[in-house]
């Protein structure tokens, strides 16, 4: 990987004045390089070694509220030049004169100890068969392991008219691993991830843990009846569970949704919308989680931003476009999948912050209902406030015991009631990594809670 | 040869020389528009214009992948040895080489439309603009619409290889999409719209926008339906996603490492005599359809499923040579940055006899599905088990009653595949779970969860 800036301010400044040569409120040039590398074991066999690197760059001109944005692949400046042009030449007024660009203090950077790019293919693989073993010999019941291994570094610039000059330097690493296990006709799966913004030294230690922690999964889902279906209490597990509050209220908080009125959350900022003991974050700043990085992919730097405070709604999650429209600041939310995409209100880490529960109590207080310890992903509509998850692993509650294991249940609830009925939120901690897909862009993002008790929610499953 | 199969050929030698036994190049090249409109306004545009390669080397039996933008003779050479690098990191797999595709590769008509270059951006900027008009018009109470995206693209791809494999394309798609919001008192409900073509010139905006509106308003009023297990109807759309989930869970790849419930269960049978169900990598409306797939295989058309047996799989070349079969054409490439791999084409519900109507009446008393949520959670390939998020609206003695929502649909693939009562006659190309020439179907029971 090269060292070094990507483009060299001067041009920078050059491709800034051309995008605003037939005038313009704002423009920005946002440079990116990427490299990545992964790897696959299944049956048993490495397979699917891949390595990718591309540089590109998008140049945005904001003219009241049109955005036009032209993107092309590399770096060299007479492409960047004439996808500036071309963005000029659809605007008809005098030059808009960008501020000189200043030198920034450079935010600070996650500390990678093991850049992964300088680690052998070989330990990569080394890792996986490792995971296959484990995954393996967890019990006579698992019939196929399968893992992944994958690293990605992402270098931005970004430049903008008001003088902004910033860069970011984010490497991610990440394992996962699926396991299927069988017995008797029934077939189950399991599924586990480990993921940082750190380097290799993520995988120091005992990474192989997740393989025994999805084989585990398969296999205890393989006594599980069918789900029960019909409206019971729900206790969402700690860590993954948070992927619940991503998407029934973060998607929600992301101003794009609320300024077009296609959110539940839209008007009512400074309004009660949970039980007092509901606070909650997102939070870029978090050091090497996921969703975490110095800036934005605005330049703006990351922030740690208080959503909902005692049960009240505190903040909307901005990117600049959105902000400006609000009279107010950016949050650090303004992130692109890549160079080809416009920068949209996205979370980070968003979490919900650890109660006084005590997790046993919360399940012990339970007569009859439903354990969510995870989710296999989730969806919302914003507009309505309707989401469903898929549960990957959910038990039942008798007694204030955990019983049974469950298979096949979804959980269906509307955003605000549920949010509403959360009557408890533990001590305990844990963040985890997950995908978060919204207008196409891809994202990475943390998730995290302790275990959350919610009064009333549909279950979803096969047994009527 | 045109540009890109001379790049294609230029990065396959390179890989050859840098010390693959094999190699295969796939190059893309192509050009893109989108558009956004809210409240009568462009909210934002995009024009790009883009070209990228990927590299897959052999080393014997080891295989490995590398992509990039880079185009230059250095760039080139760096690319292929990257490619050779992750093959040399690859265990041995003796079904691993490099194809050598069998049959000509026939002209597909229309796949490329000049309607993409000749229709000036302000053209389709009135194309979305009157999209969000018709669906704001259609009823009082839609409210708003989120906005309505409008993309288009003319690409082309072209693929080289060691074995004397060449071959490229050129391809053009125009699609818009958008989300209608209808309001009543304090309730919100939103409706989908969207239309896929080759042109702009073919994208109906009156039906798009109408679609999406009529959806939203008809959604007003919905409640929770009671849980229990009655027939349902699966409207087009919801039928394509659930195709989808057929066509996946049939991909070789997924059958042969024993991660599919139609494992060994070829000739067998899986289905109702109701519904047949075939991939076709040739038919001109489909989005997938090209002369070949992504390692130069001509695409074909496949049975799937019909008189209720599991007739064929999937395969690339890959899974072809581990199971002794040929290669039906449908390694799929999702860009040039990734390796190709074994995934539907366009899947294709045979049309049955009955109308919608007939359907509904054939129901009785049930539940009509319009629309699913949470489909990449709530199903599981590897099982065959689903239980996904819902909307619909309640059949009443073969009439569409009120609107529903917020319940779950669960239940097993091979089951509902055999509870398939009768498939409807009105088709249509859904983008949902692939791309899809879709019908609605009724299935004899289905567990329904709510309250």
């Amino acid at each position: 990987m090269s060292v070094g800036p990507l483009v060299d301010p001067d041009v920078a400044q050059r491709v800034l004045e051309r995008a605003l040569a037939h005038g313009g409120d704002f423009a920005e040039l946002f440079c990116e390089e990427r490299r990545g590398f992964s790897l696959s074991i299944d049956e048993s066999r490495i397979e699917r070694p891949q390595s990718g690197s591309e540089r590109g760059a998008g140049v945005r001109v904001i003219d009241g509220e049109v955005t036009r944005l032209a993107h092309v692949d590399g770096l060299a400046e007479d492409d960047l030049l004439r996808a500036a042009d071309g963005l000029a030449s659809a605007l008809g007024g005098g030059a808009t004169e960008p501020v000189a660009l200043r030198a920034s203090t450079p935010p600070e950077l996650q500390e990678i100890e093991v850049d992964p790019a300088s680690v052998p293919a070989e330990r990569k693989a080394e890792v996986l068969r490792e995971l296959d073993e484990r995954a393996r010999s967890a019990g006579s019941e698992v019939a196929q392991a399968s893992a992944s291994y994958s690293e990605g570094r992402r270098r931005v610039e970004v430049f903008n008219s008001e003088g902004l000059r910033a860069g970011d330097d984010r490497t991610r690493v990440r394992l996962g691993v699926q396991v299927v296990a069988r017995k008797d006709g029934t077939v189950e799966t399991g599924f586990e991830t480990l993921g940082e913004h750190r380097g290799f030294e993520l995988l120091d230690g005992d990474p192989a843990r997740i393989a025994d922690q999805a084989a585990h999964k398969a296999i205890t889902l393989l006594g599980a009846d069918p789900a029960p279906a019909g409206e019971l209490t729900v206790v969402v597990g700690k860590g993954f569970g948070g992927v619940l509050f991503h998407e029934m209220t973060g998607h929600g908080l992301e101003a794009d949704a609320v300024q077009k009125g296609a959110s539940v959350y839209a008007n009512r900022m400074g309004e009660k919308v949970a039980e007092p003991l509901l606070n909650a974050y997102d939070d870029g700043t978090m050091p090497h989680e996921w969703g975490t990085g110095a800036i934005d992919d605005e330049g703006t730097p990351s922030h740690k931003t208080a959503v909902i405070v005692e049960g009240r709604l505190t903040s909307y999650l901005y990117d600049r476009l959105r902000a400006r429209r609000d009279g107010a600041e950016s949050t650090g939310n303004g992130r692109r999948a890549t160079f080809r995409d416009l920068p949209i209100p996205r979370m980070t880490n968003t979490y919900i912050e650890p109660g006084d529960a005590d997790p046993e109590e919360i399940i012990g207080e339970v007569d009859r209902g439903f354990y969510a310890v995870s989710f296999g992903g989730g969806q919302v509509e914003p507009a309505t406030g309707d989401f469903v998850f898929g549960v990957s692993e959910g038990y039942l509650i008798e007694d204030g015991k955990v019983t049974k294991p469950c298979r096949g249940a979804t959980l269906i609830g509307n955003c605000l009631q549920a949010l509403a009925r959360i009557d408890a939120v533990g001590s305990d901690f844990e963040m985890k990594t997950g995908f978060c897909g919204k207008s196409g862009q891809t994202a990475p993002v943390g998730t995290g809670q302790g275990h959350v008790r919610i009064r009333g929610m549909t279950v979803g499953g096969t047994a009527v | 040869m045109s540009e890109l199969e001379d790049l294609a050929q230029r990065a396959a030698d390179a890989a050859t020389s840098g010390g693959a036994s094999d190699a295969e190049a796939w190059a893309e090249g192509g050009r893109s528009r989108e558009v956004r409109v809210h409240a009568g306004e462009v909210e934002s545009l995009t024009e790009a214009s883009g070209r990228g390669l990927g590299i897959r080397a052999w080393i014997g039996a080891r295989t490995g992948y590398a992509y990039g933008t880079d185009l230059s003779e250095a760039g080139l050479t760096k690319l292929a040895e990257a490619a050779v690098g992750a093959a040399r990191v690859a265990d041995e797999d003796e079904s691993s080489a490099a194809p050598q595709p069998s049959g000509e590769a026939g002209e597909i008509p229309g796949l490329h439309d000049e309607g993409v270059a000749s229709t000036g951006t302000a053209d389709v900027i009135d194309l979305a603009k009157r999209i969000e008009r018709v669906a704001l018009d259609r009823d009082s109470r839609v409210t708003g619409v989120e906005e309505v995206v409008y993309v288009d693209e003319d690409s082309n791809a072209a693929i080289a290889t060691s074995r004397g494999v060449s071959g490229a394309f050129a391809a053009s798609v125009a699609y818009s999409f958008l989300q209608a919001m209808a309001t009543e008192d304090s309730e919100v409900q939103t409706g989908l719209g969207f239309g896929v073509a080759r042109s702009p010139r073919d994208l109906d905006a009156d039906e798009i926008g109408a679609e999406a509106g009529d959806e939203a308003s008809s959604m007003l009023g919905a409640t929770k339906p009671e849980s229990r297990t009655c027939p349902v109807v699966l409207s087009d759309r919801v039928a394509a996603s659930f195709a989808g989930f057929i066509g996946g869970a049939l991909c070789a790849d997924e059958v042969q490492r024993g991660r599919s419930p139609f494992a060994d269960r070829l000739g067998d049978e899986v289905a109702s005599t109701a519904i047949r169900v075939a991939d076709d990598g040739t038919d001109p409306g489909g989005l997938a359809s090209a002369p070949f797939d992504g390692e130069g295989t001509p695409r074909s058309r496949t049975p799937l499923v019909g008189d209720g047996k599991l007739l064929a799989y999937l395969h690339d070349s890959y899974t072809a040579r581990r199971g002794g079969a040929d290669s039906t054409g449908n390694a799929a490439r999702a860009s040039y940055r990734s390796p190709p791999s074994v995934s539907p084409s366009n899947l294709m519900i045979e049309p049955g006899e009955l109308s919608l109507q007939e359907l509904l009446e054939r129901a009785g008393d049930g539940v009509y599905i319009t629309e699913v949520a949470g489909l990449h959670s709530g199903v599981n390939p590897v099982t065959g088990r689903y239980s996904v998020g819902a909307t619909g609206k309640a059949i009443r003695g073969g009439e569409l009653a009120e609107p529903l929502r917020e319940f779950t649909i669960a239940g097993e693939l091979l089951a509902t595949l055999a509870a398939v009562q009768a498939v409807g006659s009105e088709v249509r190309w859904v983008p949902f779970g692939g791309s899809v020439h879709s019908a609605p179907f009724l299935v004899a029971e289905m567990a329904i969860g709510g309250s």
